[in-house]
């Protein structure tokens, strides 16, 4: 049986990845991600993990390392935040191309400039198309839990490919909280040994990650989105799976609120939980509010999304990055898209909130409703809390 | 370049990996070219210089032991040319000879 803890969730994430016996962690520290993988590099230290640390003198070695310990048929495990996903960046498209499973946490956080540590979600929503499986979560249980399943989703041969665990730097990185730990007996029985569709063997040579001519380029790239696209009823097998294990249930697309809400807010990461509160406040207050929070990001789950949407007029999308120079902030750029041309489309409103850090409280949910209500935010987008005077 | 694919998405190996060793024997790189190595057997001494430098290792000796270039992967670059003792090699277009 599993024991309750009060830990950091960082320190959560860490035992999740050990008791996922990673074979390889390569990662170098970067705030707010750094007490992840300092505590994974004690547990190898200390013999409490078998596996190989590789302390990388930056990140685009790290994943560089995680490439080629995949490639060897190692199951792996990285963290980053910021500018540390950035300089990555290259590498995140390799990983995904190669069809190599590993398990990275992005400690979400502002990218600079101006230089800043906190928690948004423009590291991330630079990285949209690197053709991972991408997962949000809100809370620590959740990020313990879904670290365990990204391996599990990564490593199935109907998807084979890298997996990323969004949480909020700080905001959730630094929280202590209460966190169920699986034993080791569990989190075997649920995570099966990994067994590569293909790796580096010299009784048996392939050439990974070759060049791809324009004669081949395309037919990779589709390769490599179908499994993507494949991954999301795999997803929901595993997180299935690990409900009946475990107890506790993950949707792909989560509802919160009144049922079918003439409103809805469509939040990521750990700000669902402020605004579940606020949509609680306001349902007293006899508002016909909910909320849908999304924790499958890539591939995007249209039609669990267009079900916990069905008959909304009106949907909030928070963004917590700014895309300067386009029409919507990224995640609502994804919404219109989807709703393009159908009957049913809402009304989408789209406020960017919580940039490097500054605080979104229920006050300020409770402020946008009442201002979307009243029709002032129709339109693009609008930057919660910019002080134009002061 | 040609218009038809390698091979169908579907039949690509995982990731695009290469699993047929020497498979790039069948990339035909001389269609990059436009011009091609003409050797004038007049001057040509059989040195097999030419072959020795050529990037591509395309130049092979024949029967009549003279050395000329396979135009399937020869790509043009006239390094032969350059190297060739007796100027017995010069560069042509393509759609000259
Ligand atoms: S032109 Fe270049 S590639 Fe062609 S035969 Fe000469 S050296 Fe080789
Ligand atoms: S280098 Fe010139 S002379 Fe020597 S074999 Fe080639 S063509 Fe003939």
């Amino acid at each position: 049986m599993g024991k309750r803890i009060g830990t950091e969730v960082s320190l959560g994430v860490a035992e999740a990845a050990r008791l996922a016996n990673v074979d390889v962690v390569s990662a170098y520290p970067i705030t707010p991600q750094t007490h992840i993988v300092e505590e994974l590099s004690e547990y190898v230290a200390n013999g409490h993990l078998d596996a190989e640390f590789i302390p990388v003198e930056s990140e685009h070695s790290a994943m560089s390392a995680a490439v080629g310990a995949g490639a060897a048929g190692a199951r792996v495990y990285t963290a980053t935040a910021a500018q540390g996903l950035a300089l990555m960046h290259e590498i995140l498209f390799i990983a995904s191309s190669m069809r190599l499973p590993m398990v990275m946490t992005v400690a979400n956080r502002a990218l600079s400039g101006p230089i800043s540590i906190w928690n948004d979600h423009s590291d991330i929503m630079a990285e949209k198309d690197i053709g991972w499986v991408q997962l949000f979560v809100e809370n620590g249980q959740e990020a313990l839990d879904l670290t365990l399943a990204a391996f599990a989703i990564g490593e199935d041969h109907r998807v084979l490919l890298p997996v990323a665990v969004n949480m909020d730097g700080f905001i959730l990185s630094h929280m202590i909280e209460p966190m169920v730990v699986p034993d080791q007996e569990e989190a075997d029985a649920f995570l099966p040994a990994y067994e590569p569709a293909m790796r580096l063997d010299p009784k048996n040579p392939v050439t990974m990650g070759p060049v791809g001519m324009p004669e081949v380029y395309t037919e990779a790239k589709v390769q490599c989105e179908q499994a993507l696209l494949g991954s999301k009823p795999v997803v929901k097998e595993v997180l299935d799976r690990f409900a009946d294990q475990f107890g506790r249930r993950y949707e792909l697309v989560e509802k919160n609120g009144k049922e079918n809400a003439k409103a809805l807010f469509l939040t990521m990461g750990a700000l669902g939980e402020t605004c579940m509160t606020a949509v609680d406040g306001l349902i007293k207050d006899g508002e016909d509010v909910g909320q849908v929070r999304l924790r499958l990001w890539r591939p995007f789950p249209e039609e669990e999304f267009l079900e916990a949407c069905r008959g909304a007029e009106r949907i909030i999308v928070i963004d917590r990055a700014l895309s300067p120079g386009c029409i919507n902030g990224p995640l609502a750029v994804d919404i219109k898209s989807l709703f393009y041309g159908r009957d049913d489309a809402p009304e989408i409103v789209n406020v960017i909130a919580g940039l490097g850090g500054r605080d979104v409280t229920t006050e300020d949910f409770r402020e946008i409703y009442a201002r979307a209500s009243g029709g002032e935010l129709d339109g693009g987008y609008t930057v919660w809390g910019v002080k134009s005077y002061a | 370049m040609s218009d038809k694919a390698l091979t169908a998405w579907r039949d690509l190996a995982l990731g695009a990996a290469i699993t047929r060793p020497g498979s790039a024997a069948d990339l035909k790189t001389g269609d990059w070219k436009t011009l091609r190595p003409k050797v004038d057997e007049e001057k040509c001494i059989k040195c097999a210089l030419c072959g020795v430098y050529c990037p591509e290792f395309c130049i092979s000796e024949n029967e009549e032991g003279y050395w000329h270039s396979d135009p399937f992967y020869c790509k043009g670059c006239g390094i032969c040319a350059n190297e060739c003792p007796k100027d017995a090699i010069t560069m042509v277009l393509e759609e000259d000879d």
